[in-house]
């Protein structure tokens, strides 16, 4: 398949997620408390996305399937989406657009303050993800886009902190991005090491 | 001589057809089920209400049970506030033995069997013993009470549970001067609670809640047998539960097999999790935030997308009035 054409498929598989909650909310299949249902969603796919992104390199490097490295930009960008996404579902539908209280909420709240880094950091990424600004920041670029990694932990901590009754969703996340993470840190050392 | 022609009838003592047939309708099951006279539960608007209806729609229970829920009487307290309809409080649970998402319980529950069922009794009482819920039941006046539920996670619920005041069961068993707590224990059964196997869990099971003894014996207090005028739904806690109206969700306990009287403050799951965000008292207080949360408002369910019907949550949940002289004197800043 063309690359063109594997990115319309592509885009729109992407967009599949938030369809199925648009068909959800709509058809009142939410259950009682939509509100927590929507954040929860976004925040879950927002993750997803983000694990779909850092297994590109590694889908290359290990399993030689290199055909995805062409989409790389558009799974990090459909991060940023479902990311902004999560955050805005939490303003509307968690806070009722009370900002007064988002002020106290981030200072009180590790978790919810440090999504504040890990936003400015996707936002980041995403204005520079254009072809124009990889060759204007030239060498910076690839040491900026680094900083997903950082992403990655964050979003982890973000879950991890809000464990409740069970570790499942932390364990999950917590191992496939420690595995993306690892692989990377592994490579890092053998190069250092010249193995 | 004076005769008085009495005016056109008011609209107001009109009683609308809906109701009129409601109340037929009503008349003619309590009839069926031989409780004439003494079946006064919800008034006939209520019971015009759908969420009545889904009830009796999807209501099992053994026939013992459905006869005594017959007769309950009407809530004495009038809340003016909308009912949480049926579907939503039987499909949006906490109710952890059967798994962790909201709608778990009612998809997991299918094969619990509520009845028979006993509880054991124990401690600091003069007739311990295993109790069967008939014999528990025996000679207990059933009522409906109209409760707002309100979780600890910020949503809330407005629920007509069938009950009985937990002070008319405690007074049978003669409890002596040294219960000074009252503990309760759900029931653990891998087989038939299967979130019970998951290591992932945070929870130590059994399930443990606690009150103390004013708390236990306020006419607050009820153990529910029903809702929306019928037996317990598995997911809701059957065959029997707490209900605390003044405090977090989660003290109240489902499926209970264990009630203790002790002398000491007794160890309760959430708080035994994390001690920082689930007090003992866990009385519900918009002042005091939970550590991951603010608790100063709360999601009425149903909560719609067009309007998320966030409103302010009140101190122990709008019960103030009649619980608040249980806590004089005390720090809830310290005490949450």
């Amino acid at each position: 398949m063309p690359v063109l054409w594997r990115r319309i498929a592509i885009f729109f598989i992407g967009l599949l997620p938030l369809i199925y909650l648009f068909f959800k909310a709509t058809n009142n299949l939410l259950g009682g408390d939509p509100a927590k249902a929507i954040v929860l969603f976004l925040g879950n796919w927002a993750f997803y996305f983000l694990l779909f992104t850092l297994a590109v390199t590694p889908l290359k490097r290990l399993a030689a399937q290199g055909w995805l490295m062409p989409h790389r930009r558009m799974l990090g960008l459909f991060t940023l989406f479902y990311a902004l996404l999560h955050m805005l579902a939490y303003f509307v539908f968690i806070l009722g657009l009370d900002f007064s209280s988002f002020a106290s909420e981030l200072v009180k709240r590790p978790y919810i303050l440090l999504t504040i880094p890990a936003m400015i950091l996707l936002l980041a990424l995403g204005v520079t993800s254009t072809q124009g600004m990889m060759r204007r920041l030239g060498k910076k670029w690839m040491s900026l886009h680094k900083s997903i990694y950082l992403i990655a932990l964050l979003a982890w901590l973000h879950v991890l902190l809000q464990v409740r009754s069970s570790y499942e969703d932390a364990l999950v996340f917590g191992i496939l991005t420690a595995a993306l993470l690892g692989v990377r840190i592994y490579w890092r050392i053998r190069k250092f090491t010249g193995g | 001589m004076l005769i008085i022609k009495p005016d056109a009838i008011p609209s107001s003592e009109i009683t609308p057809e809906s109701i009129y047939l409601a109340r037929r309708q009503f008349m003619r099951s309590a009839f069926a089920a031989g409780v004439l006279g003494a079946g006064t539960l919800a008034s006939p608007a209520l019971l015009a209400d759908p969420s009545y209806k889904a009830a009796e729609a999807s209501s099992s229970g053994p026939e013992w049970l459905n006869r005594q829920i017959a007769t309950a009487s009407a809530d004495k307290q009038k809340l003016s506030e909308t009912l949480t309809p049926y579907g939503i409080v039987t499909g949006h649970n906490n109710f952890y033995e059967f798994g962790y998402d909201k709608t778990d319980p009612a998809n997991k529950s299918k094969h619990f069997k509520p009845h028979p069922w006993k509880v054991e009794i124990a401690g600091e009482v003069a007739k311990p013993g295993i109790y069967h819920l008939e014999d528990l039941l025996q000679g207990q006046a059933l009522e409906e009470r109209v409760y707002r539920l309100r979780c600890v996670e910020a949503w809330s619920m407005v629920i007509p549970w069938i009950g009985f005041p937990l002070a008319s069961l405690i007074k049978r068993f003669e409890p002596n001067s040294k219960a000074k707590y009252v503990s309760f224990v759900t029931l653990e059964d891998q087989q038939q609670f299967p979130a019970q196997k998951s290591a992932l869990s945070t929870i130590d099971w059994p399930y443990r809640e606690g009150l103390r003894m004013d708390e236990a014996m306020h006419p607050l207090t009820i153990l529910a047998v029903g809702l929306y005028g019928k037996t317990l739904p598995n997911q809701n806690g059957a065959p029997l539960r707490l209900v605390v109206p003044w405090k977090y969700g989660f003290k109240n306990i489902k499926s209970i097999v264990k009630i203790e009287f002790t002398e000491r403050q007794p160890q309760t799951s959430w708080n035994q999790i994390a001690p920082g965000e689930y007090g003992f008292f866990a009385n519900v207080n918009p002042s005091v935030d939970h550590p991951r949360w603010s608790q100063a408002k709360e999601r009425r369910l149903p909560s719609g997308l067009l309007s998320p019907n966030i409103i302010p949550s009140k101190m122990f949940n709008g019960y103030a009035d009649q619980v608040a002289s249980l806590y004089s004197g005390m720090d809830l800043k310290k005490y949450y």
